[in-house]
């Protein structure tokens, strides 16, 4: 399934498809200058979906404290690498608590650089949040939120590999439209 | 066209069995009864709520020693136990992690930090992981305030902010724990919060 994208570009300019492979090769390099947007309120993270337009967002809800968050986080990094040159975007929303940032988030992102988007949420009153995310969501991590406009899903638990989450996604990526008949 | 079609059946019952299976949930919700239980604590004795005579209720807290939510609720957990118990409504603490997975949360580490952490309640392994299924507990810390006849009252998180105790607007088990010794329902009866998921293999 991973190879589809790549098809489907190849399929609409294959000038953007080298650039896109040049792209997606120069992305991890970029990584040491992360930066971190600090959300206090579900609010503003909510804005920052709004923002995103029709971009199909991935957003995953971690912790550094969280050991299967952790262990996921390569498989979000290989979504991003695969799939950002075609408009997918993963958002990295860290729930370490707030005075954690600067003694365990920022030196946990030196040894462990990532590419994607990185978010802090640190609304505390997790239960008037929690719901607006999804109502069956009890609030245990890590959890993935998938968005495109008005379509959202859910993922309650950790994925057991790429693949997993790639069939997650699938419904919500549009990089493939289909070439008009004539 | 009398042809027997097994593979069909077979999917057809499998799906029946799908469909049946996920309709009944598995685990308590407010309002039910909740079983006992037979665990051990830290002192090697095996406790159940029934060990308790003159118990009004009971605060089930399932919690462990390496999750960060958990330790910072420690000192919470044990303020509950103060106030509530001799109220006749104690706390259980229990932790549902495979040592397996964590090794912090290993029987002999619980051991260690119940007599470093001096905590004032029991502190019970759910050492075949049996027992946290039935309530449904998913992360650490998760409540489960119980009334006298064992019936879940209240399900969720301590209080609304774990990392700054001076900020907490609203004492969901403390209130909820003071409702029920009223006789009376907690309101809310059900929260949510952030926590580490519950470890198994």
């Amino acid at each position: 399934m991973a190879f589809f994208p790549y098809l489907c570009l190849m399929r609409l300019n294959p000038r953007l498809f080298l650039l896109s492979l040049l792209f997606s090769w120069s992305v991890p390099q970029m990584a040491h200058s992360q930066e971190i947007i600090v959300y206090d309120s579900i609010g503003q993270l909510e804005a920052r979906i709004r923002q995103a337009g029709d971009t199909t967002l991935v957003i995953n809800f971690w912790a550094t404290w969280c050991g299967p968050c952790v262990e996921e986080l390569p498989i979000f990094e290989e979504l991003h690498r695969r799939y950002s040159p075609f408009g997918l975007k993963v958002i990295l929303i860290s729930l370490d608590f707030k005075s954690q940032k600067a003694k365990r988030l920022i030196p946990f992102l030196q040894t462990h650089p990532l590419s994607p988007e990185i978010g802090q949420l640190v609304d505390p009153d997790a239960d008037s949040w929690i719901p607006r995310v999804d109502s069956l969501w009890d609030g245990a991590i890590p959890a993935t939120w998938v968005i495109q406009k008005d379509k959202r899903g859910f993922h309650p638990t950790y994925f057991k590999d790429f693949q997993e989450l790639e069939m997650f996604i699938q419904p919500f990526i549009r990089i493939c439209p289909r070439p008009a008949r004539r | 066209m009398k042809r027997f079609c097994p593979l069909s059946v077979i999917l057809l019952m499998g799906l029946t069995l799908v469909l049946v299976s996920s309709r009944h949930s598995q685990h308590y919700i407010v309002g039910e009864k909740a079983e006992d239980f037979s665990l051990k604590d830290t002192e090697g004795k095996m406790v159940t709520m029934a060990d308790y005579k003159d118990a009004k209720g009971f605060i089930i807290v399932f919690t462990c020693n390496h999750c960060p939510y958990a330790q910072l609720y420690e000192k919470r957990i044990a303020d509950l136990h103060r106030k509530f118990a001799p109220l006749g409504m104690p706390v259980i603490a229990i932790n549902p992690n495979d040592p397996d997975i964590v090794p912090d949360d290993s029987y002999t580490a619980m051991q260690k930090r119940a007599k470093d952490k001096k905590y004032p309640y029991a502190y019970l392994f759910d050492e075949k992981q049996l027992v946290y299924p039935k309530f449904g507990a998913t992360r650490t810390p998760h409540v489960f305030v119980l009334d006298k006849d064992r019936i879940v009252r209240y399900i969720g998180a301590i209080d609304d902010n774990p990392e700054t105790p001076e900020a907490v607007k609203k004492r969901y088990v403390d209130d909820a724990a003071t409702a029920v010794l009223r006789g009376q329902k907690p309101a809310p009866d059900f929260t949510r919060a952030v926590g580490c998921t519950i470890k198994k293999k």
